[in-house]
């Protein structure tokens, strides 16, 4: 179909839709909400219609009745041809279907809510959201392959990730789009409202000020408000990337690092481990990213919380029975395992003591299993999804073996509680997959000559593995073929990246555009690939294919089939019983 | 998605300052001409590290005098500007256009003397100019840098 062509048919379709609903309810139609938990009710009536003809009914009851309280009505918002109607922060105590009407000069819009309960209380003393950001299957399989070993077809065991009772095909797309972000998918997950690209705890509305848009509450919020639990944030990406900043942010837009550091000292998750250092620093200290004087670390350490810097300290101050850390160990983001284990590439360097993410997982646990509540604890494999953006095969599969590493001792915390609710899931796919082996044995130079596909395809010898899994040497002549299938203009050598971090490509004369990165074309045996994305486009992308998860513990039996990404906060508030 | 651009061509109020600068340095009469310090990216910083930056000795010892620079054009912002930032490595990443990418800590913002094309991003370039040392936020852009370049040239 032609570009438009399809924008025609699209259009067709909104002004069908819209013809007779010409005002935009937030939350939007089908809108799964948690009884009791918090949300912004915005209705945008297109126009000036008069104040007094505006009527908002819940079930056909004033919605000023329903929620008790009066509705603040912006004409002319932010400067856009509509008149703003909010009810910031309402919740409905109730399960049902409520229908929302929004009227206005015989205009009417009508949507429809799924209001749902957790009756039958809580089930779940803890829960571990482990997230492998872009975790695909071919990183499962490849993750597999380097460290269990694979023998006529068998494996040499099962990864920890994959040995769990639960398992669910898990849909991505938001409400704009087929294909989403980290911070939309995540945003899904904490808080069971689809949104749109870039957006976290909010639904996408007119608003300029990308903290004004309607708000929904997150599960961190929830825990904070509802129980007396411990929360936890650990990632080894920075503190204020999408998926970390899910747990507990409100913005249209995912680059407010520096409103998100304040939004993480609003909520006080008791653990916050990552990376993302500046934004914690006042502009007038060097190395700051800040435009104000917030000193954020002094801020969290008035709160009473520990701040550690390196693996060193966080042990230290988990030994010690702190219950409050705040860690952050590198000023972007931590390093990934094949660089802090074997290659000391990337900034290890200048931060030769970061932990990585099983250290800190274990760190977390230690810090929050001390409240007799329980916790909620998000983990997050922050770089397999940059590695696959960056077409850097190994590192993305070491970092799913660091995933694999960090559920292992999740689950040796869980063995034998039966309290403990454990989920491992991806927040959206890339389009990888393993087609083959690369085998230097074979004869030729290019990457072409190197595949070996199906019975050539030869399992590869990467070196011994180490005691965590990792294989010792993958330098190795016979290497997993992880195929990427988008990229921008680039040069390939199908070898791995012994000096750091690949950069596929570099921004172009012509702005906006990007061409090979030369460095890459002078490696030996390297061809020219030629893009298959947009020309803006940098790096790899991500796909719209479902993800799998698997889940064990309390609550984790309504995983089956395939879900959408909403159903991993419906099983997690509902293990904790979190609705009125 | 991205951060506000810089605006296009230069405020008459910028052109009337330039103007007033050019005058008094006409007034001040030719600068002895001070041989300029080679920096390089490698010695910025003494020490690089969770809590902050510090500069290096030979960076506070060159604050306000003359240095050279050697380092790769970030992706401008437009083909001609009297703006750009300056990396250790080419930039893969253009901050201004995707919403998950920033810059490296590391970076050293170029104010140019004159508005001039800028060449191929990712080209290398040497940078001659006085050197500014401390926090600032452009007005403009609300871009944070640490050390800045100004009344700058550079060459391929």
């Amino acid at each position: 179909m032609s570009k438009r062509i399809l924008f025609a048919t699209l259009a067709s379709i909104v002004a069908g839709a819209t013809a007779a609903a010409a005002q935009t309810v937030y939350p939007i139609d089908r809108a799964e909400i948690l009884a009791g938990a918090k949300f912004d009710l915005k209705v945008e009536f297109p126009g000036s219609p008069a104040a007094s003809t505006l009527k908002v009914t819940v079930d056909g009851r004033d919605a000023a009745d329903v929620f008790g309280l009066q509705p603040t009505i912006v004409e002319k918002e932010d400067g856009h041809d509509l008149t703003a109607w909010w009810m910031r922060g309402v919740s409905l105590p109730t399960a049902g279907r409520p229908k929302i009407e929004a009227s206005a000069g015989g205009k009417a819009a009508t949507v429809t809510w799924d209001v749902w309960d957790t009756p039958k209380g809580r089930v779940a003393k803890n829960v571990i959201l482990f997230i492998g950001d872009g975790l695909s299957v071919a990183h499962r399989t490849a993750a597999r392959i380097m460290s269990k070993g694979l023998v006529e077809g068998r494996y040499g065991g099962e990864l920890a990730i994959d040995d769990m009772p639960a398992m669910a095909l898990i849909s991505t797309a938001g409400t704009d789009s087929i294909v989403t972000d980290s911070a939309n998918a995540m945003s899904a997950y904490t808080t069971g409202h689809k949104s749109c690209v870039n957006a976290l705890g909010v639904y996408c509305a007119h608003n300029k000020n990308t903290l004004e848009h309607p708000k929904v509450e997150t599960i961190g919020e929830l825990v904070k408000r509802k129980t007396s639990m411990a929360l936890g944030v650990v990632t080894n990406t920075e503190i204020e990337d999408a998926t970390p900043a899910g747990v507990i942010a409100h913005t249209r837009k995912r680059s407010d690092y520096a409103d998100i550091v304040k939004m993480f000292l609003e909520v006080k998750p008791d653990v916050i481990m990552g990376g993302g250092s500046p934004f914690f620093l006042p502009k007038s200290t060097p190395g700051s990213k800040r435009t104000d004087e917030f000193d954020a670390v002094k801020a969290f350490e008035e709160a009473g919380y520990t701040f550690v810097t390196t693996r060193t300290e966080m042990e230290k101050a988990a030994a010690e029975g702190k219950t409050k850390l705040l860690g952050l160990y590198n000023t972007g983001n931590v390093d990934g395992a094949l660089d802090l284990k074997y290659l000391k590439k990337g900034t290890v360097a200048k931060f030769p003591d970061q932990p990585d993410v099983v250290e800190e997982t274990r760190a977390a646990i230690s810090a929050l299993s001390k409240n007799p509540d329980g916790f909620f604890l998000m983990v997050e494999s922050g770089r397999i999804d940059k590695y696959s953006h960056s077409l850097d095969p190994e590192r993305a599969i070491f970092d799913t073996i660091m995933l694999d590493d960090a559920v292992k001792a999740a689950k040796e915390f869980a063995a034998g509680r039966n309290d403990t609710l454990i989920i491992v899931v991806g927040d959206h796919a890339h389009p990888v997959s393993i087609i083959g082996t690369y085998d230097d044995d074979r004869p030729g130079q290019t990457p072409r000559e190197k595949l070996g596909v199906y019975a050539e395809a030869k399992v590869p010898n990467y070196g011994p593995v180490d005691a965590a899994g990792y294989p010792t040497n993958i330098d190795v002549s016979r290497r997993i073929a992880l195929n990427f299938g988008t990229s921008p203009d680039t040069c390939f050598d199908a070898k791995p990246h012994l000096d750091g971090e690949n950069v596929p490509a570099i921004a172009g004369a012509t702005p906006k555009t990007f061409v090979e990165n030369p460095k890459n074309c002078e490696r030996p045996g390297a061809v020219h690939v030629t893009g298959n994305l947009p020309f803006d486009a940098n790096s790899g992308v991500h796909s719209g294919d479902d993800v799998v998860l698997t889940a064990m513990g309390p609550g984790s039996e309504l995983f089956r089939g395939h879900k959408p990404n909403t159903f991993v906060f419906r099983v997690m508030a509902t293990a904790l019983g979190l609705a009125n | 998605m991205g951060r506000s651009r810089v605006g296009n061509g230069t405020s008459r109020r910028a052109v009337v300052a330039a103007m007033g600068l050019a005058i008094v340095a006409a007034w001040r009469g030719p600068a002895r001409a001070e041989p300029p310090i080679p920096l390089s990216f490698d010695r910025l910083y003494a020490s690089f590290g969770v809590r902050g930056l510090v500069f290096g000795d030979e960076v506070r010892a060159a604050a306000g005098r003359p240095v050279t620079l050697v380092g790769y054009m970030a992706p401008p912002l437009e083909a001609e500007a009297t703006f750009f930032v300056l990396t250790r490595e080419p930039a893969a990443i253009c901050p201004f256009c995707q919403s998950d990418a920033d810059w490296p800590a590391d970076i050293v913002v170029v104010l140019l003397k004159d508005a001039s094309p800028l060449v191929s991003a990712g080209t290398r370039v040497t940078v001659a100019g006085r050197l500014e040392v401390g926090s600032a936020v452009d007005a403009r852009t609300g871009f944070v840098s640490q050390l800045r370049i100004v009344d700058a040239t550079f060459r391929k």
